[in-house]
């Protein structure tokens, strides 16, 4: 079935963005608010279609809206076309509702901010890209929105651009993006030459008569794509420095909506990943390298934003090795994606509010003790803490139990193995969030000169309970009856196989709950009585490794820059010696060859006469030779 | 061996060491003479190559002609000017001789290797009418336009001749008889004033190569030709005999 | 007798009178080894007239014969006008066009 209305969820936005942007100081007073009330209003249409669709059939709840035929060249042909079915409406509520309430969050956070007209529109800018990205029908209009989400990520990032460190972070971001990008394009490219359309039902009704090996490409190429916008291994080292942007910019885009894209891009893809098992075993692998690789690094982070950014590397890889369990886990992968999106925002928009109340302060040892004069940030972030470490019955309980239970159903070595990883990040979760917890709301106050902790005002404190109230409830309410299980299965389960249970689910959650408790006990101990204002210098080598994010940075310079700039400079140095060299060659050799021939002009006659004498020699021995 | 084959062997290496010889001379009225020569021989050459008319023409217009003309010309720049033979471009000659040596040696080859397939034909036909006929019979037929060309030409020459050589007389300000007379009584001494005596006055004798003798006996260098000075060809003249002179004092009495 | 002989000789006087061009330095002498040259051509075409039985060598032969006339003439005439500007008649005195 067909709607007239899905193109007005990016239409608005978009329109309210370009209006900003061109009306400049102009709409200075006016800008945020009324992108604020265009993004309420997104999330209103959304609403509207999400109870249209629970209305109707499960059958006929996808919609489409075919807006214009955008390439026809030959066999090619593309329509900008914008699909809506229960796998998008997810994410479409998702991010116009998180959207909102970080809208408002920023009329508060950015209000000293001579620049937030812009902010705003950059941000509807993104909501529209975005959704479009939900929303589109086929990978090439997929891709537009993927570029899109790519470069508001980079215009807020460095929103900051006067500090060159935060514009080397935007492009840091958006370079690891491209990356990714190039195996999108790769996919789109495969997809032609195998089944010659790009759109997901033209795939899908094809992707039966497809080599098993041309599968695998795609697939890999796709978890490329994946593994640069999540920022998963190996093309993760950019999340840390995108905390450079403003903390409602982290919210929105580096915890719930932008990096979850690549975990949209794979469920989205389950046609294609179902029938190739090595891709789907590269997706679990990576993911379950990133899960731990982040909680990893997690435990050494000082700095408030970036230990919830390797918070959000860590659990993005749960959801990327959920999704890689095929259809089994898809619908685990996006219930902890919903999930994470209210706690970490929330969490998020309270380290903002911390940083608001103590000067923007972001290191963590100069915290301490706010809990009492900060009560609801404290609350609403501790609900958070809660959901992500996995309590009963907060929300992330239910999705990270349901993901650990499905890699040990993966069966055999394999399922121990993930399964196993999967507890270990749950430990160690447990561990450092209780760790961030500690130092920054209980304990002795190690605050600077001059902090003053308060309160936030209310724009800001209101999203935050809203986000909190989704952290407590979300997880029951997606779980109850596996609605969500059922919602997704016409797009992701089809043929609503039986699952096999390797252990029984309640030894899995009695498993999760204790490593919980160990994780808790652990930082307790470590950091329960007071703490030092500078961090300790005498670590061990293991310390030290993780406090240098596990050489990221390094392995990255090493390994493809110092290459690259000594490339570049190679390429130079022949440019100028070699092809230059050349061209000059070919000037000082006429000059050469002028200056020796010079040396005939010497100005007198009987050298001319020698000459002639001896062209008529040559003439004459020429015409000898011809006749001998 | 034939009559023409002796001329041939004998009077040839005399052209040939004549033209080389002419490049050694120092003076180049040597060399003009040298060539005279080889033109002669030429000439006696074009006879025996039956080519009657062209042989007294060598000798007339070229050897005649030109060569006086060369020897005209070397008289008016100056015979005393001659070559320095010592070269002062580096290597020219030996470059020279070793590439007309090869430009000889080529053209030898050519001709040896040359064959007309038929003996030469000789001119007894051609020439039966005589020499000058058949000749005329060309120049006023076939090569008419050439003649009248040529004519031109020579023409153009004299003309060009005459132009070229032709001094224009310096265009300094007909001075006026009354101007002269200033400038002579105005002159280095007053003695110079009458200016210099008519020639004939002082001469004692016909002969240019006598001096004039001055009134107190010395002789005079301006009375001879400044050539006869160069060369030395000045005589002495005998001084006054006042001797046989009848004595005659003051009141003019013998 | 061979009238090919004429020929040798021809070519030999023609490059003694070469050499003579350019090792010379006066002037005249330089023109005076040209007309050997020219006298060397001359032989050459009058030789060819008694091979080929035809008197049109000769009539070639005696044009280049009038030629010759009219360019002494006009070259001596030339010498002779820079003789009197420059007091020489050295060939290399006109090097002005080297470097």
């Amino acid at each position: 079935m067909t709607s007239e209305n899905l193109v007005y969820l990016i239409a608005l936005p978009l329109f309210s963005s370009a209006l900003l942007m061109l009306l400049g100081r102009k709409a200075d007073k006016w800008g945020h608010i009324f992108a604020t009330l265009i993004s309420a209003s997104t999330f209103v249409i959304g609403a509207m279609e999400f109870f249209a669709m629970i209305d109707r059939p499960e059958a006929s709840r996808a919609v489409t809206q075919k807006l214009f035929t955008w390439i026809s060249v030959g066999t090619f042909n593309v329509d900008a076309g914008l699909l809506l079915d229960q796998l998008s409406i997810a994410f479409v509520l998702l991010i116009t509702g998180v959207g909102t309430l970080i809208h408002v969050y920023s009329i508060a956070y950015m209000s000293h901010d001579k620049d937030r007209r812009r902010f705003f529109a950059y941000l509807n800018f993104f909501i529209a890209a975005m959704l479009l990205l939900v929303l589109g029908d086929s990978y090439l209009n997929l891709y537009v929105g993927w570029e899109g989400v790519g470069l508001a990520s980079y215009l807020l990032i460095g929103f900051w651009n006067q500090k060159p460190e935060y514009a080397t972070a935007a492009k840091k971001a958006f370079v690891a993006n491209r990356v990714g990008d190039f195996g999108l394009s790769v996919a789109v490219m495969i997809a032609f030459a195998n089944f010659g359309a790009v759109s997901f039902i033209g795939i899908e009704e094809k992707v039966g008569g497809a080599s098993e090996t041309a599968l695998t490409a795609m697939g890999l190429m796709l978890l490329l794509a994946a593994v640069g916008k999540s920022a998963q291994f190996p093309l993760q080292a950019w999340l840390g420095d995108a905390m450079a942007g403003p903390t409602p910019v982290s919210a929105l885009i580096h915890a719930a909506t932008m990096v979850t894209a690549g975990v949209y891009l794979i469920t989205r893809s389950n046609f294609i990943f179902d029938n190739a098992p090595t891709a789907q075993l590269a997706v679990v692998i990576v993911g379950t390298i990133t899960l731990l690789f982040g909680a990893i690094i997690g435990m050494a982070k000082d700095d408030i934003k970036k230990a919830l950014a390797a918070s959000t590397m860590s659990q993005i890889g749960y959801m990327i090795m959920a999704s890689g369990f095929g259809p089994a886990g898809y619908a685990f992968a996006i219930m902890h994606l919903l999930t994470h999106g209210f706690f970490k925002a929330g969490m998020f928009l309270g380290a903002g509010s911390v940083m608001h109340g103590m000067n923007d302060e972001v290191n963590m040892r100069r915290y301490g003790g706010l809990a009492k004069f900060m009560p609801i940030t404290s609350i609403t972030f501790g609900l958070g803490y809660l959901a992500i470490i996995g309590v009963p019955p907060f929300a992330g309980f239910y999705s990270k139990d349901k993901i650990i239970e499905t890699a040990f159903n993966a069966g055999g070595l394999q399922g121990v193995l993930f399964g196993s990883a999967a507890l270990l990040g749950a430990v160690i979760t447990a561990f450092y969030m209780t760790r961030l917890m500690l130092m920054t709301f209980f304990g002795n106050k190690r605050w600077a000169q001059g902090s003053e902790p308060h309160e936030s005002p209310f724009l800001m404190w209101a999203p935050m309970a809203v986000l909190a109230v989704g952290s407590v409830a979300s997880g029951y309410l997606l779980y109850s009856g596996k609605a969500i299980v059922k919602w997704l299965a016409p797009v992701v389960d089809k043929n609503q196989h039986e699952h096999t249970e390797f252990l029984p689910p309640i030894v899995v959650t009695t498993l999760a709950v204790v490593a919980v408790i160990i994780g808790v006990s652990i930082a307790f101990i470590k950091y329960r009585g007071d703490l030092s204002e500078s961090a300790p210098s005498e670590v061990s080598i293991f310390t030290r490794v993780i406090r240098r994010d596990l050489l990221q940075d390094d392995a990255n310079e090493f390994l493809f820059m110092r290459p690259g700039q000594k490339l570049t400079q190679l390429l130079v140095k022949t440019d100028e010696s070699v092809i230059d060299g050349a061209v000059r060659a070919v000037g000082s050799s006429a000059l050469g060859s002028a200056r020796g021939m010079r040396k005939l002009q010497t100005g007198y006659v009987r050298n001319y006469a020698l000459l002639i004498l001896i062209g008529a020699l040559v003439a004459l021995l020429a015409a000898l030779a011809v006749t001998i | 061996m034939s009559g023409e084959s002796a001329l041939f062997w004998v009077l040839a290496p005399l052209a040939v060491l004549a033209s080389v010889a002419m490049l050694f001379m120092k003076k180049a009225v040597h060399s003009a003479i040298l060539l005279a020569w080889v033109m002669i021989t030429l000439a006696i050459f074009y006879i025996a190559l039956d080519a009657p008319f062209l042989g007294i023409v060598q000798i007339v217009v070229y050897t005649g002609a030109v060569m006086m003309l060369f020897l005209f010309i070397l008289m008016l720049v100056g015979v005393d000017s001659s070559d320095s033979l010592v070269e002062k471009i580096k290597g020219i000659r030996s470059v020279a001789i070793f590439t007309a040596l090869a430009f000889s040696l080529t053209l030898i080859t050519f001709i040896a290797r040359a064959e007309l397939g038929r003996p030469s034909v000789g001119l007894d036909e051609a020439n039966s009418g005589g020499n000058v006929e058949g000749l005329a019979q060309y120049l006023f037929s076939d090569y008419v336009w050439a003649f009248e060309v040529i004519s031109a030409l020579l023409i153009t020459a004299a003309l060009g001749a005459m132009v070229l050589a032709h001094s224009e007389k310096s265009d300094v300000a007909r001075t006026s008889q009354k101007s002269r007379s200033i400038a002579r009584f105005r002159g280095k001494s007053i003695a110079t004033a009458a200016g210099l005596p008519g020639s004939g006055v002082y001469a004692r004798n016909n002969a240019i190569d006598l001096p004039a003798l001055l009134p107190d006996g010395k002789p005079s260098d301006l009375s001879i030709a400044e050539v006869l000075h160069r060369r030395g060809d000045v005589a002495e003249s005998k001084s006054y005999e006042l001797e046989g002179l009848p004595k005659i004092d003051d009141q003019g009495n013998k | 007798m061979n009238p090919t002989n004429y020929l040798y000789l021809s070519a030999i006087l023609f490059s003694i009178g070469a050499v003579g061009v350019i090792v010379r330095k006066n002037a005249i002498v330089v023109f005076m080894c040209i007309e050997l040259m020219l006298n060397a051509a001359n032989l050459a075409f009058v030789t060819f007239a008694k091979i080929n039985g035809n008197l049109e060598g000769q009539v070639m032969a005696f044009f280049t014969m009038v030629v010759a006339a009219c360019e002494v003439v006009v070259g001596l005439a030339i010498i002779v006008t820079i003789f009197r500007s420059r007091r020489s008649a050295s060939v290399d005195d006109a090097s002005l066009l080297s470097r």
